[in-house]
């Protein structure tokens, strides 16, 4: 907000780069109450029936020979499965529908939030953070009544050498309690920072001399960011997998 | 005045943070090239792997989203 | 600075802090429509898409699977009919070159017969040709002899001797063979 004052000053250059991150309510008034109907809820909205239209509509054919919209749906469904029984193994396919919801959101979210003038859900801490918090409550619980109290061997390193064994325990217990904050912070990091340095050179384009060299890198960018979309659904979801891994199979 | 000071160590340290993601950069670029000199020497070992690479990418990725977000809280939060 | 801190106050008045993102305030908002979303979104997959989607994989699995076994039997009748049709080639060619012995005996049997006879002609006309040549000569032989006879008879009746035939003709016989 202070630069926002500065470049005013300065003529012409005005850059609201977190402007599009604001939490609006919809229907006008200023309080947000936690029912109230936002831009959040509008955004997550339209996600839910996009995911709708592509999983629920698509495949309505239930045709042997797909269409394309249910090839690409089935393409998703393996995708996922493939990564879940990989990752975790066969016992872990049965939490799939649980990371194909929270990588479908993330897929969706991030997609949708790249068309112009949109609001980005995941580009939001709030957001991201439930997401993340909940997949380390999920797994962290799931991991105690799966395998009790052996589910703390994951810090103990029985192949390290004695000596080296408590030390190795704090920095896996650091580590273990810092994935959730890596684990959202990552995500909204990446939108958020592609989105606002999007709107940075957008800042630019008002100035007629240098608008071409910004409108390219706005494309440039934009094709790195549809990049970025797809790649941290993709990695939060795996390493959903990997900690679900763990938290099924503690020991290393 | 002292708004003034205020105002330049937040920007001093925004403009240190982003090192940060310079940092990283080189993190990402050393995951990815040491992936594919890894993946031209056995190519058919690449393909079971590109999982692990993403993984390796986001763990070197996300200390620079750190910096970046540093930064922008100083920026803006501060 | 004065439009710094009025721009400091009117973000303090929009969001309480500069980044939306640390805005405190909407994070009930977020939060209770995140969950909604996620809910809505894990029932609709849960108890429409994901069993309608697996069921049509493993309907298509099954398909392809049934379609790779009527394939594998296919290619093994074409085997089969390929086998059959050797067979069948090995018998005619087998047959073809039965019938070809079958003459070729039948031939050389004809050919033996007919050799055989024209021998047993040769033959036959070669003995009595033989005993033609025999004949002659024991006619000659006789001949000689008689005249052997008559001259030595002759000779001994100049001679003034006197032989009876039988002793002539010994002495004739005994000589000629000696």
């Amino acid at each position: 907000m202070a630069d926002e004052a500065h470049g005013a000053e300065d003529g012409g250059l005005v850059f609201h780069p977190l402007d599009q991150f604001i939490v609006k309510p919809l229907f006008g008034g200023d309080a947000i109450h936690w029912y109230t109907p936002t831009n959040v809820t509008m955004w997550m909205a339209i996600v839910v029936l996009c995911i709708i239209g592509l999983l629920v509509l698509g495949t309505r054919g239930r045709a042997i020979v797909p269409s394309r919209i249910q090839s690409v749906a089935e393409l998703l469904y393996g995708f996922v499965y493939k990564m879940v029984e990989d990752v975790t193994g066969k016992d872990g396919v049965k939490y799939f529908p649980y990371i194909f919801t929270i990588f479908l959101f993330i897929l969706f979210a991030n997609f949708l939030g790249l068309i112009p003038m949109s609001f980005t859900t995941t580009s939001h801490i709030a957001v991201t953070a439930v997401l993340g918090f909940g997949v380390f409550f999920a797994v962290t619980i799931l991991g105690f009544v799966l395998n009790g109290p052996k589910f703390l061997g994951l810090f103990w390193m029985a192949e390290a050498p004695l000596v080296l064994r408590p030390v190795i325990a704090i920095i896996e217990l650091i580590s273990y309690f810092v994935r959730p904050v890596s684990h959202s912070i990552r995500l909204a990091g990446n939108v958020m920072a592609g989105h606002a340095v999007i709107k940075v050179f957008a800042g630019f384009a008002a100035i007629t001399a240098i608008a071409p060299v910004s409108v390219l890198a706005i494309t440039a960018i934009y094709g790195l960011e549809v990049l970025v979309a797809g790649i941290q659904a993709y990695v939060f979801t795996i390493l959903t997998c990997v900690y679900l891994k763990d938290a099924l199979h503690p020991s290393h | 005045m002292e708004g003034d000071i205020a105002n330049m160590g937040q920007f001093i340290g925004a403009g240190l943070a982003a090192i940060g993601s310079g940092a990283a950069a080189i993190g990402v670029g050393h995951v990815a090239g040491n992936f594919l000199a890894g993946a031209l020497r056995n190519p058919s070992a690449a393909a079971s792997q590109t999982a692990t690479l993403f993984i390796g990418l986001a763990f070197a990725e996300a200390l620079g989203i750190f910096s970046f977000l540093v930064a922008l809280l100083l920026m803006f939060a501060v | 600075m004065a439009t710094e801190d009025t721009a400091v106050e009117h973000g303090a008045e929009a969001g309480g802090a500069g980044m939306p993102q640390l805005d405190f305030s909407t994070f009930p908002n977020q939060i209770f429509w995140l969950l909604v979303t996620l809910v809505v979104i894990y029932f609709v997959l849960s108890r429409i898409a994901l069993p309608r989607i697996g069921s049509v994989l493993a309907e298509r699995q099954g398909t392809i699977t049934n379609d790779i076994a009527a394939a594998e039997e296919l290619k093994q009748k074409a085997v089969e009919a390929e086998a059959a049709y050797d067979q069948a080639l090995a018998d005619a060619r087998a047959e073809a070159s039965r019938i070809v012995g079958e003459a070729k005996a039948d031939i050389q049997a004809d050919l033996d017969v007919e050799l055989q006879k024209a021998d047993a002609q040769i033959a036959a006309q070669t003995a009595q040709s033989e005993k033609a040549i025999a004949d002659i000569r024991s006619g000659a032989m006789d001949s000689v002899k008689a005249v052997a006879k008559d001259t030595a008879k002759e000779l001994i009746a100049v001679l003034g001797g006197k032989a009876d035939a039988k002793t002539i003709a010994a002495a004739v016989t005994a000589r000629m063979k000696g």
